[in-house]
């Protein structure tokens, strides 16, 4: 009989094993430690990238619009000119130019502006534009907005000629007092950035998760093994281990490069804060140890149930799609959260994460729920995969 | 030693094992002989614990597989049909991956890990990662896996399949050489040559049952054939799935 301290090393060695064969293995390197946490960061910090950039440029260049009727209004002109319009030349079918996205926007001035103006009656200026072009709406707003700075303008001069106060028009002003936090702000913007971390996790752990279950089968060697005298829960014991050390490492990858090129996205130019640092880190990385080691369990188990490498690969790509669906579904139905919903797992780490965005900070009451609703469910899972790693039937492959 | 009492599994409608018995004893090697499907590889399985019977009872140096299957594996070494070695280990990797869930302390496991490699004269393959290993390479590797613990029981699940000449006549003289030790060595094959050369008992098992449980002098005797083959197709009923 073997003494309790000896046996207690199966644990460590199924789990050294495991990582030690894995680190050897250029594709599950690549998936856990490269392209998984590294691809995620880089695509958004090169969308959000862009998409400031865009916005920036449109509201300090110079716009050119093309101008129909231009020499009716030469005062609305120079008007224009000083918000940073450039008056171009008029074009013939504007609609067809706006449609085909030539131009943003065409202003049309009715040849009896000059006559009406004069009488003192409401002109009207047409803007033609396509709003499904929603690149287009920010150069539609200003100049928009160019033309009724100036209409208001012109208003309160005639009141003033006639003796009025220009107050007397504007009976009701609203004056907009935003609540939202500059990080808040940005959550809209941030959204989808729990299920880049769930992504990372699942990611970091699949090649193993296949690797030890599907592929030990498909290779055989899983029944030399279950002929060790050692328990079969001491084994998935070790190798879940070895899948979670994977995902978790995975994850902190991730953390360290979005904390990185956090730095490097321009978000307070939009009136936006970011707080990616050392202790969001920490506190992701603390709810997701639940979800890690669920997740693990949950791979493990379809794998177990995969004939072969590539049926497993095929079970866990689809399996991928559950944790995109909190996000997906919040994004598109804002939810406000109550307190099950952090005990869900997925649920309560995607509003976790998102009020840590949001600067909000997250209460110790929240966060036990969040980890201890994910841990239940892990457990369960554990015990499920456990169950399945004692049937016969799971050694033998042909 | 190893005792089998009426061993019964069925996988759905199919009985892959209809009631084996037989005892393979400490310093003798027992060869299963079988055509393809006779349910030998089924009963090996049994026996190291990997199914559990329908009925019947295995016992191991007279432990009860059902009661304590953790102690019987501790007896056995198994080289099962399935060799799996992991191939992105080293050979000396892949024994020591067993060595330590036996639980071996690690000067031990080096000395018998040294000896079992000079013993298998696989010094030169040692230290390469097992993928790409030929057939006989393999079966060398995971012979020292399974018996880096020392066990004084040694099941062989068609040792010699897939081996050249020269691999094979090696794995015999090994296979001697366990039962000089004093060890209880069972071997399944389908190879009467084979069988014939080596064993001290021969259980002939035929749509799983035992159909002989003899010494190959007696089995001569038994049947009134002089040549082994003749016997073997005698007892089985056909020829059919037994290899010269």
């Amino acid at each position: 009989m073997k003494t309790p301290a000896i046996r207690s090393r199966t644990f460590i060695t199924v789990f050294l094993k495991e990582v030690r064969e894995n680190l050897r293995d250029r594709r599950t390197l690549i998936s856990a430690l490269l392209t998984g946490p590294l691809l995620a960061p880089l695509m958004f910090v090169m969308v959000l990238n862009i998409a400031l950039q865009r916005e920036f440029d449109k509201a300090d260049k110079s716009l050119s619009v093309p101008v129909i009727g231009a020499e009716y209004a030469p005062n609305l002109l120079n008007a224009l000119k000083a918000g940073g319009v450039v008056p171009g030349p008029a074009i013939a079918d504007p609609e067809q130019s706006v449609r085909k996205q030539e131009n943003d926007v065409v202003l049309r001035i009715a040849p009896d502006y000059a006559t009406s103006w004069r009488k003192g009656e409401p002109v009207q200026v047409e803007l033609i534009y396509d709003s499904s072009q929603r690149d287009a709406n920010t150069t539609v707003e200003r100049v928009s907005n160019l033309v009724e700075i100036y209409a208001r303008q012109q208003g309160a001069m005639r009141l003033v000629a006639r003796g009025l106060s220009p107050g007397t028009a504007v009976p009701v002003t609203v004056a907009r007092r935003d609540q939202a936090s500059a990080q808040a702000r940005g959550v809209l913007m941030f959204g989808m950035l729990p299920y880049f971390f769930v992504l990372t996790i699942y990611m970091g752990g699949m090649y193993l998760a296949i690797d030890l279950t599907a592929g030990e089968r498909e290779r055989q060697s899983l029944e030399p093994l279950f002929a060790n005298p050692v328990p079969r829960w001491k084994i998935l014991a070790g190798k879940l281990a070895a899948i979670c050390a994977f995902s978790t490492l995975s994850l902190l990858i991730s953390l360290v490069a979005f904390g990185i090129v956090g730095r490097f996205v321009p978000v307070e130019k939009l009136g936006m804060e970011l707080e990616l640092g050392p202790r969001f880190s920490a506190s992701v990385l603390l709810m997701s140890l639940p979800l890690i080691v669920l997740l693990a369990a949950l791979q493990s188990m379809v794998a177990a149930f995969a004939k072969s490498y590539r049926e497993a690969q095929t079970y866990l790509s689809l399996l991928l799609l559950v944790p995109a669906i909190p996000s997906a579904l919040l994004s598109v139905f804002p939810l406000k959260a109550q307190d099950w919903m952090y005990a869900m797992p997925l649920l309560g780490q995607h509003f976790g994460i998102m009020q840590l965005l949001r600067g909000d900070g997250l209460s110790m009451h929240q966060l036990g729920l969040c980890m201890g609703g994910s841990a239940a469910a892990a457990l369960l899972a554990v015990l499920v995969t456990a169950q399945l790693y004692r049937s016969e039937r799971l050694a033998i492959s042909g | 030693m190893i005792e089998v009492k009426d061993l019964h599994k069925t996988f759905g409608t199919v009985k892959a094992v209809d009631g084996v018995s037989f005892r393979a004893r400490d310093g003798e090697i027992t060869g299963l002989l079988g055509p393809n499907g006779a349910g030998k590889t089924t009963t090996l399985r049994m026996l190291y614990t990997l199914m559990a019977p329908d009925q019947g009872q295995v016992l191991v140096d007279n432990i009860d597989a059902a009661v304590d299957p953790l102690s019987v594996r501790r007896q056995l070494g198994v080289l099962p049909d399935a060799r799996g070695l992991y191939k992105r280990l080293t050979a000396r990797e892949n024994i020591d991956y067993f060595a330590r869930l036996h639980g071996l302390p690690e000067a031990l496991l080096k000395t018998r890990r040294e000896a079992l490699i000079q013993t298998l004269e696989m010094a030169d393959i040692a230290d390469r990662r097992t993928e790409g290993f030929s057939q006989g390479q393999r079966v060398k590797t995971a012979i020292a896996r399974a018996l880096i613990h020392d066990p004084r029981n040694v099941i062989l699940d068609e040792p010699t399949n897939g081996l050249d000449v020269m691999a094979t006549r090696a794995l015999r003289q090994f296979m001697l050489q366990l039962k000089n030790e004093g060890r209880c060595v069972l071997f399944s094959s389908h190879i009467m040559q084979e069988v014939a050369a080596l064993c001290d008992r021969i259980v002939v098992i035929a749509h799983g049952r035992v159909v002989a449980d003899e010494s190959p002098q007696a089995l001569r005797e038994q049947t009134g054939e002089n040549n082994l083959e003749d016997a073997f197709v005698k007892i089985i009923g056909s020829d059919e799935g037994l290899a010269a």
